[in-house]
């Protein structure tokens, strides 16, 4: 079923040539600071809404809740104690032993610190355990290589662009709501209220008002030759937006590196072409299970089983079809 | 990392509270903690408590996944293609079989059925008026596109024979001038294509709904169809017997206790093939409450249409019940839908647990989370 994934990558696959090189987001959440300029700077580049009424949610620093209509870029907070970091350190390790996609450093690697070769020699004790810590993480859309999002749409209005990344047509949409049930990342929605001024004063009304809406990686300026907004204002380079292969390479050294220091609680989100969505254009570096940071543990796009799905489907007719024709042999008159 | 030397000095941690333990947080905006004017000084968070997104086993107990904006609408636009699909049916049968009151009520049925549900569809669009911009392509990754298409070819075949019936009816005085005997050969041809697209208007909402990532239609993505194919043909075999003598509409008592059977046992395997957590959305709450009136009706229904669908009040009766039972299970797997995606144990469980067994099937190759 129209599945992109593969060598080509999605930007190739669509149509769009060989000439257009893929890009994404890395987000290292082991040096973000929380400090939202990506949130802000996101609502200010898109002109997006207010979310909520300036709540304080009682969630640590997080006050935003959620990706959605109006919120692109979110950046969560997790406290935590000893106890669970412990447990994201063996969860992690086991990431590795498992042999999930493995350890494959550079052998030049980038950072002075970085052990060449095989690991497997390297001293593994990790650092004394923190007593605390925050998990400050900066969420977005994935740009999936399968994008559910994009499979679903029956108007047309979502579309892989020359970058490889999935972009809503605002003024195309129609606001049916079923890419919104078909991102296993819970990343699209409708916008149903909202307007661009805050909510003491609400005249503009939102030309997009009644619309699927979502991060566009920035569109409109990666076709000026920009970078997104929110990578741009970073102060940390938590976020780094640049071609998709180098990204993902990055994020290999960077976790290999963060083993090699005991700090096996790393692990990467997204960067396996074999997953469930074929891998994400948006590639997270995390520092504990998915779920903890309200992602997906094992996120499926629902087209890969649709094969299947319209063969039920069509057995189903068939069966209604017999049941009906059965019901006419089988009446008396 | 520790920020400070007095991070050694905390007090003991609490035992982890669990979820449900009978504490509602009440939200505040700012201006009602003392930050409004500026003329108070700020104790801004003081009696704000804090909770650690650790208790939950998720981000603070958000939801991961997003239901979709389908409303009522939609449960009622799901219902009524069930009944059109299911008539478009009956009506074919009954033309091969010459059963002229069965025919020209299916008929009706079906027009007046699937154009309500068009109606339903629309209203529940974000922007109804760009309505056809669906029709700006065809998608075969999208049940929704292939949907459309199915609604639009049936409700315009639909059209074509309900204003036959309708001109039969009257004694042909609808004012059709030259087009009649054109509307006339045009019968044969538009009752095979609604015969074609009648069961796939009637299925096609289990793939629907079934292609999403809501966790209790996914888990039922392989019996959805099933489930409301048989659940169009109890209702569309209720319509009948509600509309038409007894005498014609044996066929249509006989495809209601088909799909009664079809819908019980469906339902139950689709239950049995899913996740506790799944599961439960179906059989708690109001959705529970309506999918249980929903089988009690169904299987009252189905009986009284066997044993006493020859008396015209039982059938009439029966028929009510059945087209009940089949808008009360659209209404009822909508809205568990919609409800298990507010808790994420519904998301995560489900995934770790068919993460955890293809590592216990030796493949270890596909996880999202990879260790470098
Ligand atoms: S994360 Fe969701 S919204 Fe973003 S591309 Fe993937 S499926 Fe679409
Ligand atoms: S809401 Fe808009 S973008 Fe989403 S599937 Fe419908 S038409 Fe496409
Ligand atoms: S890429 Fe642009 S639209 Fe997407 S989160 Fe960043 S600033 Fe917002």
């Amino acid at each position: 079923m129209s599945l992109l994934a593969g060598e080509e990558g999605p930007a190739a696959q669509s149509g769009w040539g060989h000439d257009h090189e893929r890009k994404g987001f890395f987000t290292d959440t082991s040096i973000c600071i929380g400090c939202k300029a990506c949130e802000v700077a996101c609502k200010e580049w898109n002109r997006n809404p207010i979310d909520g009424n300036l709540e304080i949610l009682g969630s640590s620093y997080d006050n935003t809740g959620a990706l959605g209509a109006n919120t692109w870029r979110h950046v969560a907070f997790v406290e935590q104690g000893r106890e669970r970091i412990e447990e994201a350190r063996e969860s992690g390790r086991k990431l590795v032993s498992l042999g999930m996609p493995g350890i494959g450093p550079k052998s030049s690697g980038a950072r002075g610190a970085t052990p060449a070769g095989d690991l497997s020699q390297v001293d593994r004790t990790p650092p004394d355990t923190p007593e605390f810590r925050w998990l400050m993480s900066s969420d977005v859309c994935k740009h999936c290589t399968n994008a559910g999002c994009l499979d679903v749409c029956p108007t047309g209005a979502i579309f892989r662009s020359e970058f490889g990344s999935v972009v809503v047509q605002q003024d195309v949409c129609n606001g049916c709501g079923t890419c919104v049930s078909a991102c296993p990342f819970g990343v699209i929605e409708r916008r149903d209220d909202g307007t661009v001024s805050p909510f003491a004063v609400r005249e503009e009304e939102d030309p997009r008002r009644g619309t699927a809406s979502k991060c566009t990686l920035c569109y409109d300026r990666l076709v000026d030759g920009e970078e997104p907004a929110c990578s741009a204002t970073c102060p940390t380079q938590s976020i780094t937006f640049g071609d998709h292969p180098d990204l993902a390479e990055d994020a290999k050294q960077r976790v290999a590196d963060l083993h090699a220091r005991g700090m096996t609680e790393a692990r990467l989100y997204g960067t396996n072409p074999k997953d469930g969505v074929g891998g994400t254009g948006s590639v997270f570096l995390l520092l504990d299970e998915p779920e903890v940071y309200g992602l997906p543990p094992d996120p499926q796009v629902p087209t890969k089983s649709l094969p299947k799905t319209y063969a039920r489907t069509g057995l189903a007719a068939a069966g209604m079809v017999a049941a009906v024709a059965l019901s006419f042999l089988g009446a008396r008159r | 990392m520790s920020l400070t030397e007095f991070d050694a000095d905390r007090p003991p941690e609490k035992p982890r509270r669990r979820r449900g333990d009978g504490r509602r947080r009440r939200r505040r905006g700012l201006g009602e903690i003392g930050m409004g004017d500026g003329s108070r000084e700020g104790a801004v968070v003081e009696d704000v408590e804090f909770e650690r997104a650790d208790e939950y086993g998720s981000y603070y107990g958000r939801p991961v996944v997003k239901a979709p904006p389908w409303k009522a609408p939609i449960a009622v636009y799901l219902f009524l293609g069930g009944v059109a699909g299911g008539s478009g049916l009956l009506a074919f049968g009954a033309q091969c079989t010459r059963r002229p009151l069965l025919r020209r009520n299916a008929r009706l049925v079906a027009l007046g059925t699937v154009g309500l549900g068009t109606v339903a569809l629309i209203e529940d669009l974000g922007r109804p008026e760009r309505f056809l911009n669906m029709m700006r392509t065809v998608k075969v990754t999208s049940p929704m596109s292939l949907g459309t298409w199915v609604v639009g070819g049936f409700a315009s075949l639909s059209g074509v024979l309900g204003a036959l019936e309708v001109d039969r009816m009257t004694g042909r005085k609808l004012p059709l001038g030259p087009l009649r005997p054109l509307l006339g050969a045009a019968e044969g041809p538009a009752s095979l294509g609604q015969v074609v697209l009648a069961p796939l208007l009637a299925s096609y909402t289990g793939a629907l709904l079934g292609n999403t990532i809501v966790p209790t239609w996914e888990a039922g993505r392989g019996h959805l169809s099933y489930l409301f194919a048989s659940s169009a043909s109890l209702a569309a075999g209720g319509a009948a017997m509600v509309t038409t003598p007894v005498a014609e509409a044996g066929p249509a008592r006989l495809l209601a206790a088909a799909g009664v059977a079809g819908d019980v046992v469906s339902m139950h395997r689709m239950k049995e093939s899913m996740h506790p957590l799944e599961r439960e959305p179906l059989e708690t709450g109001t959705p529970g409450k309506l999918l249980t009136w929903a089988e009690r009706l169904a299987v009252a229904g189905g009986i009284g249409a066997l044993l006493g669908g020859r008396s015209r009040v039982v059938a009439a009766a029966s028929g009510a019940a059945l087209l009940t039972a089949s808008a009360l299970t659209r209404f009822g797997v909508l809205n568990a839908g919609l409800e298990s995606v507010k808790d994420p144990r519904r998301v995560i469980e489900p995934q770790k647990a068919r993460l955890a067994a293809r590592r216990a099937a030796g493949i270890t190759d596909d996880s999202i989370t990879a260790g470098g």
